[in-house]
């Protein structure tokens, strides 16, 4: 122990009573562990989910790419086609 | 449409820097908990509840520095209009919740057995009570317009009224009578800590501000990953 605590290798079970203040100690570090790791958690989650949506999204622009150099290209540019003139109509 | 003003530089320094801020707050964290836990002695009034102290009071100085500097950002936003700075705020105001939040709940863990009450509405509790709620009120008006620039300027001008919050936290316990007791680390006169108590609070603290640099750097990326599926959204709706 770095500061002299007292006993150097304190029981388990008196280091877990907290001197009688368990019900308070510990649900103070649970509930602060909960909070910081469920926010890592739900942050790194719609981290991936948004990278794979916009890989998804990329992945279905190279058509327009190669309408952009070559517009003579006309089945290149037919997956974006449809959409195109609906709203270009509506 | 959004214009970014370096997102290309961003991406490089949050790269650069998240392996760091990560293994970092691993670290700290670590020999934090062991000095909150182990290495250091119950107080001779409070026993060991002083140990929530390293949780409490790391928690609370969050909740105020993470807000202090979303307001700053929001001024950055309105004023120069600086897309990073908007999506900054965006980004750290669940954290500052989940701070705040942690200092509120430990908070009232350490009154039952130390005042006798969970809770009381004297000035330092209630003026927290409303920081809370400026996180959660931020975070709700962001995201309460179709347009996302408007809600990004009308959370900026909440966050830069409510700053007036911050200070109020800070000298509430020497305003009013209440039952926290004032500062006793941040003081012109140096801190009234005793050392052994001191070491683990300053190491959970740097704990907690390295956390927060790498959720913060994490939530922005996916910020930015926002934005570029909305913006090829609009774009291919709009060919």
């Amino acid at each position: 122990m770095l500061f002299g605590t007292g006993e150097p290798f304190l029981p388990m079970s008196e280091f877990l009573a907290m001197g009688g203040y368990a019900a308070f100690v510990w649900p103070s570090y649970g509930v602060a562990a909960l909070i910081m790791v469920g926010l890592l958690a739900a942050t790194l989650k719609s981290l991936r989910s948004g990278e794979a949506t916009l890989r998804a999204l990329e992945g279905s622009r190279p058509a327009r790419r190669r309408r952009d150099r070559a517009p003579a290209s006309a089945s290149a540019s037919a997956v974006n086609a449809p959409a195109v003139s609906e709203v270009r109509e509506g | 449409m959004h214009r970014f003003a370096n997102p290309a530089r961003f991406q490089r320094l949050a790269t650069a820097i998240l392996p760091w801020s990560a293994g970092a707050t691993v670290v700290l964290l670590v020999v934090g908990l062991y000095f909150s836990l182990f290495a250091s002695p119950p107080d001779y009034q409070q026993g060991d509840t002083v140990r929530i102290m390293y949780i409490h009071v790391p928690a609370a100085w969050m909740s105020l520095f993470v807000y202090t500097n979303m307001a700053i950002a929001a001024a950055c936003g309105l004023v120069w209009k600086h897309p990073l700075a908007d999506l900054f705020a965006k980004a750290a105001a669940p954290v500052g919740a989940g701070f705040t939040a942690i200092c509120l709940i430990t908070g009232s863990l350490w009154g039952a057995p130390m005042w006798g009450t969970w809770w009381v509405w004297d000035a330092r509790l209630t003026s927290v009570l409303i920081l809370f709620f400026l996180y959660l009120g931020y975070m709700a008006l962001v995201n309460a317009f179709d347009d996302p620039q408007r809600g990004m300027r009308a959370g900026n001008v909440l966050l830069l009224v409510g700053i007036v919050n911050v200070p109020i936290i800070k000298f509430s316990v020497e305003w009013w009578n209440t039952l926290h007791q004032p500062a006793s680390v941040m003081r012109m006169d140096g801190p009234t800590v005793a050392a052994p108590m001191l070491v683990p609070l300053l190491i959970m603290a740097v704990a907690f501000t390295l956390y927060f640099v790498t959720v913060v750097l994490l939530r922005l990326r996916a910020e930015i990953v926002q934005r570029r599926i909305q913006t090829m959204r609009l774009t291919q709706a709009a060919e």
